[in-house]
């Protein structure tokens, strides 16, 4: 390479020992987003246990999460429709850390659940009452909802997704 | 470069076949962003006749995450802009950079039709105020726990110094603009109160002088000639485009001057070979994201000739009425403040105003040749400007 | 299609990629910036243009960022702008850059990629929450390498892939980079190191996964007139291509990313390139993780779906190999500063295509090659395709 790359690397020791002057900084972004037609209909729907999607009138595409368009054809989706709240799993993982990197004890198994009757549309959720080795692509499981009392209209108001067999 | 020194390149032409915008409103609860943004999206194709599946073949978008409260924002804008598994692209910027950038992608011959999208949900973001702050410098400026809008009032204080302009022109701005906006259909305003100036944020800012913000989204649908022409009539063509970036940090910030402005200019009317602004320029949709912006731009962009801004608007010529009209639709100030979707408006505005179809606020006789212009707003020295002519 | 103008890599220039730099987020971008012009003999006075990419805001903490860099990346008074496409922006910067000329409008364009993620804490991993649904997503605590995690998984599972066919590229790449001067971390690896390193979120492991890092690049790109007075050996940008796949990839089929495919016939459409497994002397595409490698691979129909794991282990993507895959190391040895690693790419067709990349140099006077980013939520492709 015909170039002396620059660049002065610190090691961490260097930062903790103060050698180097630094600036930090809080900042306060906070938001309140509108959820909308769509999302808010599949919100309120969770809470009442049920999971909601739309289906196209054109290419009969069944979206879940809800949209109120269809991207593929681009026009207003048709119709609202119930789905099960089982499907199979398209993939999944084991994961031994947390958002902040740390890491935890018993893993959490985030998947993307496919529902029946959806096509191959789906969401992420979690996988649960199993152990992570017998978790398979292609298994079914079906929905653990929060006791109805306790649901706020959130996608944790499914505690997660268990096998059926 | 100067405008002598612009070379004169033989260019594709390219039209603004299609324009949509919903009406800004300063809160949207009912609607997420992605619905508000079909909706301009619908509106734009139907008014270009085209169908995005099949006739669009790029899309550029402008959003800044901290605005949307997402990071990789660009990742959620493809589906309601008809933009699924095709070129899709963001520019954290104002939409007229997206704009540009369309209008670049078109000159190179890959593509025919490209749309542009920006939307605002200032309505979903909690308190602005430090969002704002975290645009300042984390170094020297934020340890001094200022609001950001100090920076806007160091501005005004130096501008209204240099140029002599004073408070009273800054209120006219304000009334002129508000008063506009009551005949646009799409601007937020509702209000012709006379600005008391009683409430001061940063002397001598006062809370009248800042634009209200407002949620929407706009879509804009450009085609290369001949396209254009198998689609529309009364095509409006991008005759320049230019944008700029004066230096980012405060202690070398040109106060009392909007160089970028004059910068993004230069090279917009070097390529649409305007020499004289004054003269050729029917209409004007400029920055006034604060009152005095918009005379401090004026100068920039060459709208005052060698006078003063606030001695033109003394005399009405930026009125709707006058001769050379600033801000017909109302501006930020009267229409409300739409954050990176602000200069799309804008453009839409000039585009109706040369089509003859703005309605009640449309200026009356020849509207020929119009210019667009943005500014990123505070604390950067950027912006953009595009000249649309029949 | 007949593009305008012709664009040219005359310069190109790049920093360390470190864990964490002292420099700041301007100064790195700057050191970039310089490089690339003095490489060509050019002044900033003689640029026309500039056009730069960086990734989230959330790394460093500054609301439009892209302003704040801008005069350490050669903005000042000139027409800048800032393109953001996730992990794409990198080789997608180049294609920023490339309509800035290719249009006409402009003669020349400085090309600035920079990235400076050590400053989030506690660690820049955690800012990638953010790029999760904010509806539906985010209320599930998820990480970010749950996504390649599912992406990967989805991909061995569909082709029956063994774990170490894929810790193979971590092991070739990370070798591939001790000969990188920009490279601060590179050690050699055998395959018991990364087969046996800590499971972050299975099947990804610790050494799957490239370096987080801080660093930046540049290149310059003039027209053609141009091109030729400023050097002897311009190196052409002979075809781009980009394309963005539906945010619900949640709906989607992870095991073959066919936006990277798309994206690559746009390029190689533009570029007249029919057969790239033939006509395509290496490759440097996307490899933040090392199954990534062989996924765009496949993306970039250099070969057939589910073969990339077999011409690994075959030696095939090895530097004096048939096809050398990262050559320079890529992001798995030389780090991963995002939107200057895609940029890193760029550089490095520049150099194997002069035949200035010295000790990573790819034997046989290539002629032609293609660089690639990749990102976002699995969803979009940024190709480029160069020419001697």
């Amino acid at each position: 390479m015909p170039i002396e790359p620059q660049g002065t690397g610190l090691r961490e020791e260097e930062l903790e020992r103060s050698d180097v002057l630094t600036v930090s900084y809080q900042p306060m972004a906070r938001y309140a987003w509108a959820t909308g037609i769509a999302i808010s209909r599949f919100l309120r729907g969770l809470k009442d246990g049920e999971i909601v999607g739309t289906k196209c009138d054109q290419c009969g595409r069944v979206a879940v999460p809800p949209r109120i368009f269809c991207e593929w054809c681009f026009r207003r989706s048709g119709t609202w429709i119930k789905l099960p709240d089982t499907g199979i799993v398209n993939t999944f993982s084991i994961s031994y850390i947390s958002t902040d990197t740390t890491r935890v004890k018993t893993p959490t198994i985030p998947a993307v659940i496919q529902i029946d009757s959806a096509g191959n549309a789906g969401f992420l959720h979690i996988i649960g009452d199993v152990k992570p080795e017998d978790v398979k692509i292609g298994m079914h499981v079906k929905a653990v909802w929060l006791e109805p009392e306790k649901r706020k209209g959130s996608i944790t108001d499914i505690r997660y997704f268990k096998p059926t067999r | 470069m100067s405008l002598s020194q612009w070379r004169c390149r033989s260019l594709r032409r390219v039209a603004v076949v299609g324009v949509g915008v919903t009406p800004l409103k300063p809160t949207t609860p009912e609607v997420s962003y992605k619905e508000l943004i079909f909706d301009a999206a619908l509106k734009a194709y139907a008014d270009a006749g085209v169908d995005p599946r099949r006739d669009v073949e790029s899309f550029v978008c402008s959003s800044e995450d901290f605005y949307e409260g997402t990071s990789i924002f660009d990742e959620y804008v493809p589906d309601q802009i008809g933009g699924a598994l095709k070129p899709v692209c963001t520019i954290a910027a104002d939409g007229i950079y997206s704009l540009a950038t369309a209008y670049m992608q078109i000159l190179t011959g890959v593509f025919d039709v490209v749309a542009v999208e920006a939307h605002s949900k200032a309505s979903d973001i909690v308190n602005i105020s430090p969002i704002y702050d975290l645009a300042l410098d984390p170094i020297y400026v934020r340890p001094l726990g200022l609001n950001a809008n100090f920076v806007a009032g160091l501005e005004m204080n130096a501008f209204l110094h240099s140029s002599k302009t004073n408070l009273m022109h800054c209120n006219k701005i304000i009334s002129k603009n508000r008063k506009n906006a009551l005949s646009n259909v799409i601007a937020m305003n509702s209000t012709n109160a006379v600005p008391r100036r009683d409430r001061v944020l940063s002397y001598p800012l006062a809370e009248e002088d800042v634009a209200p913000l407002a949620d929407g989204a706009a879509v804009v649908v450009l085609a290369a000639e001949d396209t254009a022409k198998s689609l529309r009539d009364d095509l409006v063509w991008i005759k320049g485009a230019g944008w700029a970036s004066d230096s980012p940090n405060l202690e070398t910030h040109d106060w009392d001057t909007a160089t970028y402005a004059a910068l993004a200019a230069n090279q917009a009317y070097g390529q649409a070979k305007i020499t004289n602004p004054v003269a050729d320029v029917d209409v004007a949709e400029i920055d006034d994201t604060y009152s005095f912006k918009e005379l401090q731009h004026a100068e920039a962009l060459g709208l005052a000739g060698a006078r003063k801004a606030h001695e033109m608007l003394e005399q009405g010529v930026y009125d709707l009425c006058g001769d050379l009209p600033i801000n017909p639709s109302g501006g930020s100030l009267g229409m409300g403040h739409t954050l990176e979707m602000s200069g799309l408006v804008r453009v839409i505005e000039v585009v109706q105003q040369l089509r003859g179809m703005a309605g009640k606020h449309q200026i009356a006789g020849d509207v020929e040749t119009g210019i667009a212009q943005a500014w990123r707003g505070v604390p950067t020295a950027s912006g953009a400007v595009v000249v649309l002519s029949r | 299609m007949l593009v305008k103008k012709r664009v040219a890599v005359v310069g190109a220039g790049m920093t360390k990629f470190m864990r964490r730099a002292q420099e700041t987020g301007k100064e790195l971008a700057f050191e970039a910036a310089k490089q690339a012009l003095d490489s060509a003999e050019m002044r900033i006075q003689d640029v026309e243009s500039v056009a730069l990419g960086t990734a989230p805001d959330a790394f460093d903490g500054v609301h439009m960022k892209g302003e704040y860099l801008l005069d350490g990346a050669g903005g000042w008074q000139k027409p800048y702008s800032r393109n953001f496409v996730g992990g794409g922006t990198g080789v997608f910067s180049a294609i920023h850059g490339w309509w800035h000329v290719a249009s006409g409008l402009f003669d020349t364009c400085l090309v600035v990629g920079e990235e400076k993620m050590s400053s989030c804490l506690p660690h820049p991993q955690t800012a990638f929450l953010t790029i999760f649904d904010n509806m539906i997503e985010r209320p599930l605590g998820p990480n970010l390498i749950w996504i390649f995690a599912l992406e990967m998984q989805r991909y061995m599972q569909r082709h029956k892939i063994p774990k170490e066919q894929i810790a193979q590229v971590a092991v070739k790449n990370k070798r591939n980079a001790l000969d990188h001067p920009s490279a601060q971390i590179a050690r050699a690896f055998t395959l018991q190191d990364i087969m046996s390193s800590e499971v972050l979120a299975w099947p990804v492991q610790r050494l799957d996964i490239s370096p987080v890092s801080d660093g930046a690049c540049a290149v310059l790109l003039a027209s053609e007139d141009v091109a030729r007075k400023i050097t002897d050996s311009p190196v052409w940008i002979n075809g781009v291509g980009w394309n963005l796949d539906t945010t619900y990839w949640t709906n989607r089929d992870l095991y073959f990313p066919r936006y990277v495919a798309n994206a690559a016939r746009m390029a190689y459409d533009m570029a007249g390139i029919t057969d790239p497994r033939k006509q395509i002397d290496f490759a440097e595409p996307y490899d933040p993780f090392d199954y990534k490698e062989l996924h765009h691979m496949e993306g970039l129909l250099l070969c057939r779906k589910g073969e990339a794991p077999k011409l690994t282990a075959e030696g095939v993507t090895e530097r004096d190999g048939k096809l050398p895959i990262c050559p320079s190391g890529g992001l798995l040895g030389v780090g991963n500063p995002i939107a200057a690693a895609g940029l890193m790419k760029i550089c490095e067709l520049f150099w194997q295509l002069r035949g200035e990349a010295g000790k990573r140099q790819v034997a046989g006077d290539p002629r032609t090659a293609v660089a690639q980013a990749w990102g976002d939520l699995m969803q979009i492709g940024t190709v480029v395709v160069m020419h001697a």
